[in-house]
């Protein structure tokens, strides 16, 4: 019991703020919010799960991904692969010059299912496809790199240019991938429709159990002594190294982690959306992801969610009226953060955040001192 | 190549050439058990380079180095220290943002794989072996302290007390007493000779009192190469030592 509570909850504090959380998205949101409101919330939760993997594998192990995008894409378009082929059955696309095919081979004159794409006709390859490629893909880059010492601006510079490559193949092989507009006119999963106000409540809560889980699974990594490790690597790299520790297995773990969350939340992104496209893997939205962490606390991983969340209902308002002002705004807001509140918002809450529980402390002090003690007292005043 | 010896390191023949430029030119150096060596020496002379090499920091362009009968020269870093060398950074290398307990306890050869970390327990071996440690260097009240917090001179005890937690047979020291009070220079003192027991502690330092209260033998280094070797007693008095080091 105490195990689950100090390592996976992080004590008090950390179950208080997970309750809240869990409170939020899986009661509060649900009853006061319509579907079509609903749906975008579960949408923006799926970037949380990018804006978690931040914490770990920047807020504590000091290491900046610009290209988290990559791994939520490759999550997303593994999902919208075994999607589309369910899709694409003879008998859907009868009226294709190659019946059996996803639409988008057809119109760029593709005669066969191209081979990497047989095995999405598995739903369990595909959950397979999903926890492991990214993940994979996260160690081949990772050891290139942290094995050679490569870290800190030239390790984001080479992660954001990943996700430039991956886009400009996606939009280029066109006949493979749907190219720019993706993957689209997904229907159903094993002959559920996908796109039915069940199916959205039940992908929303499937969405907010897993992303609670994610953090859950993220707490025990950072009260381990890994986590401590993680922090010691960012302090005093050298240090470490010479304390006996091979420093590059560590970081490449961490990425590897991160990877898999992040592409956790890309298949969930495409469940919940219905499509995927190359506008959610490149360098804009791996930044938004950034952006998402730094304003809720790139060391909390609970107010990356709450970051998430608020950035993208900010995204939601202001860009329906003001459209180009959006994008300094949020520029605006990501530098000031980061010059003022380094910690965000999570960092804003443990600076200032006794305040209000102090004085909600004092009224709730004030109202059992004034009218629970005082009353005997009246009564007893009364009688005499 | 060298045989079989009762050494705990010894260095044989070792080069290291930057660009054409050798920092450290032909050195042998033989450090015995139980032995406290002290290398001193002008700026540039190549003390700094000579533990970069042992412990795997710097590459050597040829030369041997062996520590209880095994070559270093070949492995990496993390494996050296595994082997039991420990080496203390010249500036004070600790991790300011965690509290001295666990700066200890990360140092603690328990762990040290991905899986191992994540499933380390704080087993009552662990905590009597840090408290025992935070004894020796003085540290056993300031347990909690966040180690950014503790003075210059008690960051330099940490860091020693990190390296003895892994009980090295060979500890490695670059300056330990730089920047501290005369007081707490003459606690580092009596803290090295108590911890010279049991296993060869080599130091670099400049303050030659220090250097005369602790160093069971002297080598005097200049230009990568050795220039006096022996007893305190005999460095101090020979005349090429006093010419380009100590001074007249």
């Amino acid at each position: 019991m105490s195990f689950v509570y100090e390592k996976l909850m992080g004590g008090k504090s950390g179950l208080t703020g997970f309750i809240i959380l869990a409170t939020l998205i899986l009661v509060i949101f649900p009853t006061f919010l319509d579907l079509f409101r609903l749906n975008l919330v579960g949408k923006y939760l799926t970037y949380a799960f990018a804006a978690v993997s931040l914490v770990l594998l920047w807020g504590y192990g000091g290491t900046l991904s610009l290209g988290q995008g990559i791994f939520f894409g490759l999550g997303g378009y593994g999902m919208a692969m075994f999607l589309k082929l369910e899709a694409s059955s003879p008998e859907n696309t009868a009226i294709q010059s190659t019946p059996g095919i996803p639409d988008f081979m057809d119109w760029n004159q593709i005669t066969s299912l191209p081979w990497f794409w047989e095995p999405f006709n598995s739903f369990t390859f595909t959950i397979l496809a999903i926890l492991i490629l990214p993940a994979a893909f996260a160690y081949l880059v990772g050891a290139a790199m942290f094995k050679r010492r490569v870290g800190g601006v030239y390790f984001a510079i080479i992660t954001q240019v990943i996700a430039v490559i991956l886009t400009v193949l996606i939009v280029g092989q066109q006949g493979f991938t749907g190219g720019i507009n993706g993957i689209t006119d997904l229907r159903t999963l094993h002959g559920w429709d996908i796109t039915s106000n069940n199916a959205k409540y039940i992908f929303y809560f499937v969405n907010c159990f897993l992303l609670l889980g994610v953090i859950v699974l993220s707490r025990f990594i950072l009260t381990s002594k890994f986590g401590r490790l993680l922090l010691a690597m960012r302090d005093k790299e050298d240090r470490v190294r010479f304390s006996g520790y091979d420093v590059s297995n560590f970081k490449i773990f961490i990425f590897c982690i991160a990877a898999l969350i992040s592409a956790i939340g890309g298949a969930m992104f495409t469940l919940q959306v219905g499509f995927m496209s190359p506008s959610f893997v490149g360098i804009v939205p791996s930044i938004e992801m950034v952006i998402f962490c730094a304003i809720g606390g790139r060391m909390s991983l609970i107010g990356a969610v709450y970051g998430t969340l608020l950035i993208n209902f900010g995204k939601t308002t202001f860009s329906e009226s003001f459209p180009e002002l959006w994008l300094f705004l949020m520029g605006g807001l990501f530098i000031s953060v980061v010059m003022f509140f380094p910690n965000g918002l999570a960092g804003i809450w443990d600076d200032y955040g006794h305040y209000l529980t102090d004085r909600l402390k004092q009224l709730k002090d004030k109202f059992t001192t004034v009218v629970l003690n005082r009353e005997p007292k009246q009564l007893a005043e009364d009688a005499g | 190549m060298s045989s079989e010896t009762d050494f705990t390191l010894s260095i044989e023949n070792l080069t290291v050439s930057f660009d054409g430029f050798k920092a450290v030119d032909d050195l042998n150096l033989y450090i015995d058990k139980n032995e406290l060596h002290v290398v001193i020496g002008p700026n540039g002379a190549g003390k700094t380079t000579v533990l970069d090499l042992i412990c795997g920091k710097t590459k050597s362009t040829s030369g041997s180095i062996k520590f209880l009968n095994k070559e270093l020269t070949k492995m990496s870093e993390h494996e050296i220290v595994r082997a039991g060398v420990g080496r203390k950074f010249q500036t004070p290398s600790i991790y300011e943002n965690l509290s001295v307990f666990e700066n200890l306890e990360i140092s603690y050869p328990k762990g040290r794989g991905v899986v191992g970390s994540l499933f380390f327990k704080r087993t009552d071996t662990v905590l009597n072996k840090v408290y025992e440690i935070a004894k020796e260097i003085m540290l056993f009240d300031a347990l909690e302290t966040e180690a950014g917090l503790l003075s210059h001179g008690q960051k330099q005890w940490l860091e020693i007390g990190m390296l003895l937690i892994q009980d090295p047979q060979l500890l490695m020291l670059d300056e330990p007493v730089a920047g501290m009070s005369v007081k707490e220079r003459e606690q580092t003192a009596e803290l090295l000779n108590r911890i010279s027991e049991g296993r060869s502690v080599l130091v670099i330092e400049h303050d030659m009192d220090f250097v005369a209260r602790i160093a069971h033998k002297v080598t005097v280094l200049h230009q990568g190469k050795i220039l006096a070797a022996g007893n305190m007693q005999k460095v101090q008095n020979d005349p090429k030592v006093i010419e380009v080091y100590l001074g007249h």
